[in-house]
């Protein structure tokens, strides 16, 4: 079964991934899936029925608002960087953590580099799919090489400010 | 100055420690340059014609003199003996190799410096007023709300891959020496009508290919709302900002292509879903503002008989007095603004030696408390009428005591064709045959305040959309030619320059100033500024004399 890396508690570690990506000219296949918007919106309701997990991989122009009232009932919503510096997918994520208190997994998929670890992190990402091969002890070193931080964000990390209190 | 709390100074560590990894990573080859530039990016690291280029950030054009020591040894150490200050008031270093990096930026970050976020497609360096806790022009001191923005906007991890480059100023005067107008975001610090402290917020200036004086899109924002608003901002522009053109990303399109009013609008309703959760504790602001290390002014008189007597006695001094001092807040005190435009030099250089010698001046007369300003000189904001002409003389010893600020020869320039991988034509050699035309100082205070700004490509780094005389590099099949525009300001009467006409070859540049100019002396009425003249008469005598010239 294919992997991700997946933050639970602080920690990075390789997990089997019970989801398939499937596109939107691909045969669905058995299991949980990861479709995009569209296919959710068209399908996802039967699929759901059919007892499946399901997840939402949402592209950068899609606005993460149209999936508000279906967040309850997805398993993930997957955050797409086609490149890497495509900012968007913070935005994103940190609104469905922050806005709409998504409690699923939100996963970095795409353009997805071990540079970027600290940022996805903080926005509330918690789980990846690396584009560079790079490891989980990588993420990990990463994501904590910053002992402060100087914003709220949705990772709870204590700001600057309130470390200083 | 403000000063860093061990929780500042152990993110700098973290950021140097990080980088220092990166690099070792790429010497070892196991990164390609590919792979590497949007990391060194992240750093102020540019990869340019001869060499790397390291920009150093000046949070606010703020320095104290340890950290001038520490950037002039930098340059003696690693460049060829100086450095270049920046029109974000950031300093650069031109001929710097790779596998020092981490080692200059060790060094940096041992006197709480560092070159995060000068370069990349993020926050960069707020620029604010340089004169910010002396003049009597402020309402209040806007480097307490650059501070709270260099935190804020530091690693932020919504906003650091944003459509394109994003650039904040800030003033507390009316009178502007930010070019507020012309950034991403300006802030204009005002009082409201019950008195409190609040920001004019405008969205949407810039310069380069497309250049438009911003709009206002708040007229009033409390001052501790100021943290969620510019998240509202931000967030409305990473999500909706281009990114299929890199031309066409900076915020100024999208509020163009929006209208102000619309995008105004969008910001207020991503505003009140943020609320005053987004903002700093007043307790925080509080801390900021105390962290600023008090000054101690004595309490003098206006006018100092130490002064005016050497005023009298010394003419270069009188001179540099009229030209490079600017009122205190404080009686006694002055603000001395020192000139790295010295005739025939690059503009916004500094050698190693002059600033180590600006920095002993800051230390022994002026608090110790350095600045500089976006049209790349340097300011020592408090010091002792009694004082100038110490100041004046060790000044003058190193080549420091140039008395044109604001005058002609006071010019903006990018470092053009000479150092930039993206210029069409070189800058430098235009700016020194211009000062070397105006070299007569006693000429240029006759005309008066003149902003002539160079850019060596239409990315506009030099500002001259903003100058009152602009000129622009461009290549015509293979050969430099200057294109030149008149009536552009970046201060609080800010405007885009119009075209004059077709563009000169390098050597008529210089010629075709000087006649500007003398149509400027022929036509001004009473105390005219060259822009006020050429407002009320327009283009005409001046493009008839240019270009008959020409002929």
């Amino acid at each position: 079964m294919p992997t991700r890396i997946k933050l639970h508690d602080g920690e990075f570690s390789l997990a089997e991934d019970p989801f398939t990506h499937v596109t939107d000219d691909e045969d669905l296949v058995r299991g949980d899936l990861i479709i995009s918007l569209t296919r959710f919106q068209s399908e996802g309701e039967r699929l759901l029925a059919e007892g499946r997990s399901v997840g939402v991989r949402l592209e950068p122009a899609e606005e993460v608002e149209v999936l508000a009232y279906d967040l309850p009932r997805l398993a993930l919503v997957a955050v797409a960087f086609p490149k890497f510096n495509d900012g968007r997918a913070y935005t994103a994520a940190r609104l469905l953590r922050e806005r709409y208190g998504f409690k699923g997994e939100v996963r970095a998929v795409g353009d997805v580099l071990r540079e970027q670890a600290g940022f996805m992190v903080r926005v509330g990402f918690d789980a990846f799919e690396p584009a560079d091969g790079s490891t989980p002890e990588q993420w990990a070193h990463t994501a904590h090489r910053q002992r402060h931080v100087y914003q709220r964000a949705a990772d709870r990390r204590p700001p600057a400010f309130a470390e200083r209190e | 100055m403000y000063q860093y709390d061990t929780l500042d100074k152990e993110f700098l560590a973290d950021r140097a420690a990080e980088f220092r990894e990166q690099v070792g990573r790429r010497l070892a080859g196991e990164i390609t340059e590919d792979q590497f530039k949007p990391i060194r990016l992240m750093n102020g690291l540019y990869l340019q014609l001869h060499a790397y280029m390291l920009r150093v950030a000046i949070p606010y054009g703020s320095l104290n003199p340890a950290q001038l020591r520490v950037l002039a040894d930098i340059g003696r150490t690693y460049d060829k003996g100086y450095g270049h200050f920046t029109t974000r008031q950031n300093l650069q270093f031109h001929w710097i190799k790779l596998a020092d990096t981490p080692d200059i930026l060790d060094r940096l970050a041992a006197v709480d410096m560092h070159a995060i976020q000068t370069s990349g497609n993020c926050i960069r360096n707020t620029t604010a007023d340089p004169y910010s806790g002396a003049t009597v022009e402020e309402v209040d001191d806007p480097r307490v709300w650059s501070e709270a923005i260099r935190q804020w906007s530091s690693l932020h991890p919504e906003f650091s891959f944003l459509p394109r480059k994003f650039k904040i100023a800030i003033t507390g005067a009316a009178k502007d020496r930010t070019a507020a107008k012309v950034h991403d975001i300006g802030l204009m610090m005002r009082r409201g009508r019950d008195g409190t402290l609040g920001f004019e917020v405008i969205v949407g200036g810039g310069l380069g290919r497309t250049p438009f004086v911003g709009p206002t899109i708040k007229e009033f924002l409390p001052a501790n709302r100021l943290v969620s608003y510019l998240e509202a901002v931000l967030r409305v522009y990473n999500r909706h900002g281009r990114r299929d053109n890199k031309y066409k990303a900076r915020i100024k399109i999208l509020v163009s292509a929006l209208g102000a009013e619309e995008f105004g609008r969008q910001v207020e309703e991503e505003w009140a879903k943020i609320g005053p959760e987004g903002d700093l504790p007043d307790t925080e602001i509080a801390r900021i503002r105390g962290a600023f290390a008090p000054l101690a002014f004595d309490s003098l008189v206006n006018r100092s008989e130490a002064f005016e007597t050497a005023k009298a006695a010394d003419p270069a001094l009188a001179r540099f007095a009229r030209n490079n001092l600017r009122e205190h807040k404080r009686a006694g005190y002055t603000i001395i603004e020192i000139s790295l435009k010295a005739i025939g030099e690059t503009p916004g250089d500094a050698t190693s030696d002059q600033m180590d010698v600006i920095a002993d001046l800051a230390e022994r007369y002026g608090q110790g408390d350095i600045r500089v300003t976006h049209e790349q000189n340097i300011v020592l904001p408090h010091v002792k009428l009694d004082d100038v002409p110490a100041v004046h003389a060790a000044l003058a010893a190193v080549g420091l005591a140039t008395p044109n600020v604001n005058l002609i020869t006071d010019m903006i320039a990018c470092p053009g064709l000479d150092y930039c991988a993206l210029a069409n034509a070189r800058a430098i050699p235009i700016a020194q045959d211009i000062a070397r035309t105006f070299a007569d100082q006693d000429r240029a205070e006759l005309i008066g305040e003149l902003k002539i700004k160079i850019s060596g490509c239409i990315n506009a780094c030099g500002h001259h959309h903003v100058g009152h005389i602009g000129i622009l590099g461009v290549d015509k099949k293979g050969e430099e030619f200057y294109q030149l525009t008149l009536g552009g300001s970046g201060a609080e009467d800010a405007a885009v320059g119009s075209m004059l006409g077709p563009a000169l070859p390098a050597d008529r540049v210089a010629p075709a100033i000087d006649t500007l100019v003398e149509v400027y002396l022929r036509e001004r009425q009473g105390q005219e500024r060259f822009l006020d003249t050429f407002r009320r008469t327009g283009v005409v005598p001046f493009k008839e004399a240019v270009y008959a010239d020409a002929n």
